[in-house]
């Protein structure tokens, strides 16, 4: 039996938790997801499944949770908001570094500093580019509903131990507190400590038994040119991932003039945007990247031959865009429309920037 | 010269090197803290028999490559932020025998809130604090636990409080914290001193497996590196001054 309820974004996140078998959650209270880690504690996953929730004492204390579990091959995650993932990012670079598997969630706010407790998606940079020191990448999914929020925590575990990579569902605000209608997953078991070692004792800190040598979790080396091999390893994960797992949905661009990309809540609102367009016979399409790393550059490539000039819809001040240009290579014109600082747009806004920007 | 072989049995053999100690050649400068306590842990592991199931946490400092000197399986953590992985690691293997292996930087500066709220969570852990008065991976600069006019590389006049602020004795504040159930300070300057502290190792392993919380031992160290003399007067100074500053002896064990 299909089990269908009425949810908020962020209570979603705590209930996906649980069922994918996950072992432990480690966060620390930021607005606007708090609610995650107390629906954790309402819920009591401990007396059921056995899952680990702690509140640690900062987000530093966290992430490096997040690593001491990751490093024994267990299924960690831990979330945060904006201000929250910048205290992280020592620890993602870290859990890169020692290719370690884990999932982060960043229900995004407005920046930068302290910033607005309201939606934004001025983290794009932060995770599809870094944060951390180091040349590193983490796998990055945009949920654009509820339904997402539950399905990529599942999804972001696949990845994090297919690729043995930490991976980031960067989601929003919007998507954190809004309520909407989602199928939920039946309970996953968690790993057997049996299972841990037949799928991660190549590496997993599961204690030295004397059929295998000591494993040790590090990102440290003294040798320069053995480091840059490992550098050059994780070149070739990252283009593994970039083959095998881009995301995107594509909505009326066969015979687009116009297209539109936005991920998240902004392609929800572009949506709108392209109905309003298309009831007054203008021809746009919408892009929407699931996948923010690894990026959609080739259907946009593809778009690029054919049609008349791109929109990137952010709530930010353009940051995508620039991976959108990326791609497009100047085959047509890319044109970017935005709010900032945790102000959000209305489909009309959008249209009117279409309209001024690129149709003309 | 008669040539003769020495027939080793079990009766005329009075010590060899435990199977925890893998055949690395440390790193260590001759004459540092470091590599005796990494004896005692090891050899305390070995007499637990316990090496299976011990997971250990490097730090940031001297010790970053304790794992390649116990042969058990290691996660080397940020500067600073052993207590929290180790946290992690107890939390969701509790049959395994964790601890942490820190210097004073790494644990009393950069990742005191870490130490202190793994401290005050009495997570079932061990901390192995050594402290040595002084940054030695790094070179030598100033540490929280600088003695008042030590000079280092980053207070060449000596420890001025005014413009350093004053060393601290972080583990008498820990022992304040209900989640900790034993704190103690050692040192290995001595072949008795060598036996007691590797008694408090013990004790703490004991106690992390008892679940009594955490057990914080500190060993006040010597850096003859850092401090810029050779290992006998580095034993010397360090008897002289550390001890005194920071008193040996049991701070809390219940
Ligand atoms: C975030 C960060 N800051 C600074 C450093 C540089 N660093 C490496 S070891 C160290 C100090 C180590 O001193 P201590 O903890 O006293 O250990 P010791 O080397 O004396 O054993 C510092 C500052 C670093 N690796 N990471």
């Amino acid at each position: 039996m299909k089990e269908v309820k009425l949810m908020k974004g962020n209570e979603v996140l705590a209930e996906a938790a649980i069922r994918c078998g996950a072992d432990a959650y480690f966060g620390y209270p930021i607005t606007p997801q708090s609610e995650v880690m107390e629906t954790l504690m309402e819920k009591k996953p401990w007396e059921t499944t056995g899952m680990v929730v702690l509140q640690a004492e900062s987000e530093l204390a966290s992430i490096n949770m997040v690593y001491g579990g990751a490093c024994c091959g267990k299924k960690v995650l831990t979330s945060s908001s904006s201000p929250g993932i910048s205290l992280m990012c020592e620890g993602l670079t870290y859990l890169a570094g020692s290719e370690l598997p884990c999932v982060i969630i960043n229900v995004s706010r407005g920046g930068p500093g302290l910033g607005t407790i309201q939606p934004s998606q001025g983290d794009y940079f932060q995770a599809t580019k870094g944060g951390g020191h180091g040349d590193y990448r983490l796998i990055v999914l945009a949920p654009n509903s509820v339904q997402e929020m539950h399905d990529f925590v599942f999804d972001a575990f696949d990845l994090a131990f297919k690729y043995r990579n930490p991976v980031m569902v960067l989601s929003d605000g919007v998507i954190g507190q809004m309520m909407e209608k989602v199928v939920l997953a039946e309970q996953r078991p968690r790993w057997t400590e049996q299972e841990i070692i037949e799928k991660c004792g190549d590496w997993a800190l599961t204690g030295k038994t004397p059929d295998r040598k000591h494993n040790i979790i590090t990102s440290l080396e003294l040798d320069p040119y053995a480091f840059e091999k490992f550098n050059q390893k994780l070149v070739e994960k990252y283009n593994k991932v970039r083959e095998n797992e881009v995301r995107y949905e594509e909505f009326m661009c066969d015979d687009a003039d116009y297209v539109i990309v936005a991920f998240g809540s902004s392609a929800r609102i572009g949506m709108k945007t392209m109905e309003m367009a298309r009831e007054e016979g203008i021809k746009v399409g919408l892009l929407r990247p699931i996948t923010l790393f690894p990026f959609p550059e080739k259907p946009i490539a593809a778009l690029a031959e054919r049609v008349k000039g791109f929109l990137s819809v952010e709530l930010n001040t353009g940051q995508m865009v620039e991976d959108i240009k990326l791609a497009v290579n100047g085959k047509t014109p890319v044109e970017f429309f935005g709010r900032a600082g945790g102000a959000v747009f209305s489909p009309e806004e959008v249209y009117d920037a279409l309209k001024e920007k690129l149709i003309k | 010269m008669a040539e003769f072989e020495v027939q080793k049995t079990q009766e005329n053999l009075v010590y060899s090197r435990t199977k925890v100690l893998t055949d690395n050649v440390m790193h260590y400068c001759p004459g540092c803290s470091h590599g005796t306590v990494h004896k005692l842990i090891a050899e305390v592991i070995d007499e637990m028999n316990m090496q299976d199931k011990t997971i250990g946490v490097s730090p940031v400092g001297c010790a970053v490559f304790a794992y390649n000197y116990l042969d058990i399986d290691w996660a080397e953590a940020a500067h600073g932020r052993a207590p929290a992985v180790a946290t992690a690691i107890k939390r969701l293997n509790p049959d395994k025998m964790v601890f942490t292996y820190q210097g004073d930087g790494d644990l009393a500066a950069i990742g005191t809130a870490e130490t202190i709220h793994i401290c005050n969570r009495g997570e079932n852990v061990a901390i192995f604090f050594v402290n040595n008065g002084i940054y030695g991976m790094t070179g030598g600069q100033m540490a929280p636990t600088t003695l008042i006019g030590m000079k280092t590389a980053t207070c060449p006049y000596g420890r001025d409080p005014k413009l350093h602020g004053f060393p601290y004795k972080i583990g008498n504040i820990v022992s304040q914290l209900e989640g900790t159930c034993y704190v103690t300070r050692q040192s290995v300057n001595t072949p008795a001193a060598v036996r007691k502290a590797k008694k408090a190792i013990r004790k703490a392993f004991e106690n992390s497996l008892a679940g009594k919380g955490v057990s914080f031992v500190e060993f006040v160290g010597t850096c003859n590196s850092g401090w810029k003399m050779d290992p006998v007067a580095a034993n010397k100074w360090m008897e002289e001054n550390m001890i005194p500053a920071y008193p040996l002896g049991d701070l809390k064990d219940i």
